[in-house]
């Protein structure tokens, strides 16, 4: 079996434009929700008390939150979580004291007034902390930046590292843009799976860079698009195989890995879908406009004095 | 050519072996148990405790499977729960017949039910991180700036005190947030003021302000005091925390230092949140009272009349006590113990440093009561305890107050643990809280499990039809990669939560990557026209370099991760990183070791199953597949 049958190379760089047109475009739409609607951040980040309770029969939702507007809390959220007996109620942050007692508070308000509820989880999250991980999660994003980009001029040329990283942060950006027009919760394992993300769909980039070194090294007489066409149609085999195997896994985490793995795994499927894009259809052309020639892959020849013009020499 | 030294398959299969023998104790499950380990500091599990505990459970007539002694305590298996409940009942009456005074932790825990020889090997299973198996996490912060306002505080009276022994009239010693203010009428007082306190408190630095008639020094703790003051601080909060979860009969608690002032404290199984956060936060107090030794009068208490104003306390060695309520002194008052030697006998002793508020009291009643005893307590919980009982030989000034008779060593020391681990040295805050039921727990292995499974299988069926006996091969390299990478797991014993099984299920869909990339450069070398034995090897060696550098980036990803996340997001972090390292090994070193195994051999190689080969050529003749 061979999926890939092809005959000539494709001509991707003929497209060059449309295809960055089109990203930008799905760019500035992740800025414009990012700037407007922002992120949904969890509790890690903000702060606040988070509970998990679960009931023997569908909750009702309506009671639970009298039971605790009677309590005396407020801005307080509840909803359904996975499944129809499952809630997860969400407690901004008060003074420490008082947040640290509040998953008793919660639980005895509920005995008191929706009884049956079991504890299944209680997530508290101190003001200082939160902030410390939301600064640490921004500092790991520079430095795995920072890591790939040093390490991708280093093996191959500044043009690749650059367009390389340009690519794989518009990913960055756009996973964000989703999480933010869909308000869906972004939590440290969302952030976990936008850098290992990060990390994997820089791969596909160096796939093809390989590629492209090589075929600058080896073939003769092609024009820089060419060479360019010439490796990503022999890697575009592979890119989709191999991102499609690690979709299968993700597929099964997003199936069988319940509410906890849902939008990590949510943030890989993205990240795939929009890495095997990126790297090859938005780094290729960047790395075509920021000029990549032959002649940075070959060693200059070392000129022999008397040789007469074809370099022979006896 | 395709052809590996018998070195690298002897390496291959040491290496299979090993990830075989480590992973194999995950396969076991875990089986009920009851542990049984000292409660108190003064009380050391040993092999007398082991037969005891035997002896206990032959004569309930309770079976047990298996009984040891390891450094944490006796650990007896069980073959079912009902049994285990039964015996922790049983121990419990055993080892703690006055249940007001647990003199002993009693604690159901989960042994691994892997045979010994695997367990002698240190082949255990994976260690689970609370969100897989349920229970209380909390990081509390310790408040140091409280630490060194309360050593400010009894530093301020110190001073006073060396004042009026050197007979220098000050204006005033006040603390004024983190530094201590002394007034002076004049400046001649002042430099002798100066001198006295630099011989006596060297952890003060002093700075001088003010003219003419209002002139002051400035005290401050040197840096480095501070530093000692902080570090001196997280250790006894560890100390007296430790003590306190001892009550709570955890099997397994964490307790660990993180950062330069915070406290983890993990306690799997613990489901009531409310009594061990009350204990958490609990103060214990110190308190020095003296004995009425009237003669008859204990025993009337004993008879029962307590006479009124006495209570009747045990001391450690057993006999009967009748300490007077009234306070002398309290452990606020108490800076330090440390355990030593008498001076002259070479007795062990526990030397006492008391503040200077605290010296003064200390000074006249032990002036007052020569040749009388008193008591030091310890009072938690409303409840107090007798720690030592010493007779008063000579009047004590100075605030060095030393403990000595009847001890050995280890009691002196265990004496000096129990008084500064009595109280927490600075006041603590939750900052962070995470408890986790044990169904949810439960549940969650079950999901984390059955996504890497269904994912392994699609993705092995894929690989099977896609490149036949290339996809065995990489297959197999992926399962002896998920063999490693689970073997090494357990080997370092690094905690398993449910972001790290996310993480196995990722690196495992990350890793087929290398093989697909060598089984496409192998086909296109056969679609090139080369022979297949230059083909694979061609299409190994030049695969390797993209493979590594494909690595490498996704490495540095994981160890950003590993260096600033936290929480969950570490647990991901580590699992990846290892992954990447096995996935590596696996996918070039022992998927290359199996083709050569299949193909190598064959001198006069024609074709190999790694699907079809399509030629554009040949194609447009042929049509199908």
């Amino acid at each position: 079996m061979e999926f890939f049958r092809i005959k000539k190379d494709i001509p991707f760089m003929r497209h060059a434009l449309k295809f960055n047109i089109i990203s930008l475009v799905t760019f500035l739409l992740a800025v414009f929700f990012l700037a407007t609607k922002g992120l949904h951040l969890s509790v890690e980040f903000t702060g606040g008390t988070l509970i998990e309770v679960s009931y023997k029969q569908s909750a009702d939702l309506e009671k639970m939150r009298g039971a605790l507007g009677k309590a005396g809390f407020s801005d307080f959220q509840v909803q359904n979580f996975g499944s129809s007996q499952d809630v997860l109620i969400r407690l901004p942050l008060r003074d420490a004291q008082e947040s640290a007692k509040q998953g008793e508070q919660v639980m005895a308000a509920l005995n008191a007034d929706a009884p049956g509820a079991e504890l299944r989880r209680v997530e508290y999250v101190g003001p200082q902390v939160g902030k410390e991980l939301a600064e640490n999660g921004a500092m790991a994003l520079l430095v795995v930046i920072l890591g790939i980009m040093i390490y991708l001029a280093f093996r191959f040329e500044w043009r690749f590292s650059v367009s390389a990283i340009i690519a794989n942060l518009h990913d960055v950006i756009i996973i964000l843009g989703f999480f933010a027009a869909f308000q869906w919760e972004f939590s440290l394992s969302v952030l976990a799976a936008v850098l290992a993300v990060l990390g994997y769909s820089v791969n596909e980039s160096v796939v093809v860079f390989d590629r492209v070194r090589e075929t600058f090294k080896k073939v003769r007489g092609l024009t820089t698009p060419q060479v360019l066409d010439h490796a990503i149609t022999s890697t575009i085999s592979r890119t989709i195989i191999t991102h499609g195997s690690t979709q299968i896994m993700v597929l099964s985490m997003l199936i069988f890995g319940g509410e906890t793995l849902y939008y990590f795994s949510l943030a890989l499927t993205i990240g795939i879908c929009f890495g095997i894009y990126s790297s090859v259809l938005v780094a290729s052309p960047l790395v075509m406009w920021l000029g990549v020639s032959r002649e940075q892959f070959i060693k200059p020849k070392k000129v022999i004095e008397g040789a007469n013009e074809d370099g022979a020499v006896v | 050519m395709n052809r590996y030294p018998l070195w690298k398959y002897i390496i291959v299969a040491v290496s299979l072996v090993l990830g075989f023998i480590y992973t194999l104790p995950n396969f076991y499950g875990e089986s009920p148990a009851v542990q049984v380990s000292s409660a108190k500091a003064t009380l050391k599990v040993d092999n007398g405790t082991l037969s005891r505990a035997e002896d206990a459970l032959k004569s309930a007539g309770i079976a047990h499977d298996g009984i040891q002694l390891d450094s944490v305590g006796v650990k007896a298996r069980f073959t079912s729960t009902d049994i285990q409940l039964k015996a922790k009942d049983v121990l419990e009456k055993t080892f703690n017949p006055d249940a007001s005074d647990p003199q002993y932790v009693i604690a159901l825990n989960l042994l691994t039910a892997s045979p010994r020889w695997l367990t002698s090997l240190n082949a255990l299973p994976m260690y689970l991180g609370l969100d897989l198996r349920g229970g209380v996490h909390f990081l509390l912060q310790v408040d140091m700036k409280g630490a060194l306002t309360k050593r400010l505080d009894s530093t301020s009276a110190d001073l006073r005190t060396v004042m009026r022994d050197k007979n220098l009239r000050h204006a005033g010693i006040n603390r004024e947030g983190e530094r201590i203010v002394i007034n002076f009428r004049d400046a001649e007082t002042r430099d002798k003021a100066r001198a006295a306190i630099g011989d006596n408190q060297p952890d003060l630095q002093l700075t001088e302000a003010g003219d003419g008639s209002d002139v002051r020094l400035i005290a401050t703790l040197k840096p480095e005091a501070q530093k000692k003051i902080g570090e001196f601080a997280l250790k006894q909060n560890i100390t007296t925390l430790h003590n306190r979860i001892n009550e709570l009969g955890v099997a397994e608690p964490v307790i660990q230092q993180q950062g330069a002032d915070r406290i983890v404290v993990q306690l799997p199984g613990v489901q009531d949140t409310a009594k061990a956060k009350d204990i958490l936060g609990r103060t214990a107090t110190l308190e020095i009272c003296m004995v009425d030794d009237a003669p008859g009068v204990l025993e009337a208490a004993l008879a029962g009349s307590v006479p009124f104003g006495t209570e009747v306390y045990t001391e450690r060695g057993g006999s009967p006590l009748l300490v007077k309520k009234q306070v002398v002194l309290t452990g606020d008052r108490l800076t330090d113990a440390q355990p030593g030697f008498d001076g002259q006998t070479n007795e062990p002793a526990v030397h006492l440093t008391l503040d200077a508020a605290g010296a003064r009291i200390f000074k006249d009643v032990t002036r007052e009561n020569v040749g009388k005893r008193m008591a030091i307590l310890l009072i938690e919980k409303g409840k107090g305890e007798v720690v030592t009982a010493p007779v008063i030989r000579t009047e004590i000034g100075g605030g060095r107050v030393q403990i000595s008779g009847r001890m050995t060593t280890t009691e002196a020391n265990d004496v000096a643990l129990l008084l500064r681990a009595g109280s927490l040295a600075a006041p603590m805050d939750i900052v962070e809280e995470r408890t986790i039921g044990p169904s949810l727990g439960a549940e969650n292995i079950e999901k984390g499990f059955n996504s890497t499974l269904w994912g392994f299988v699609a993705i092995a069926v894929f690989m099977i039809v896609y490149y036949q006996m290339f996809g065995v091969v990489s297959v197999l390299a992926l399962a002896s990669n998920l063999l490693l990478l689970v073997a090494l797991l357990s080997m370092l014993q690094a905690t398993l939560t449910l972001p790290g099984i996310a993480a196995i299920a990722l690196t495992l869909g990350m890793a087929i990557d290398a093989n697909v990339l060598i089984n496409e450069r192998v086909r296109e070398e056969l679609r090139a026209g080369m022979p297949p034995q230059a083909a694979i090897s061609e299409g190994y060696e030049r695969a390797f370099g993209t493979i590594l550098d494909s690595n490498i980036t996704t490495l540095i990803a994981g160890l950003a991760l590993l260096i600033f996340g936290s929480g969950p997001v570490r647990g991901f972090a580590v699992v990846h990183c290892l992954g990447i390292l096995t996935s590596i090994f696996s996918s070039v070193v022992v998927s290359r070791a199996l083709v050569n195994l299949i193909y190598g051999r064959q001198k006069k190689l024609a074709k190999v199953a790694i699907g079809q080969i399509w030629k554009p050529g040949v194609a447009a003749a042929g049509g199908k597949k």
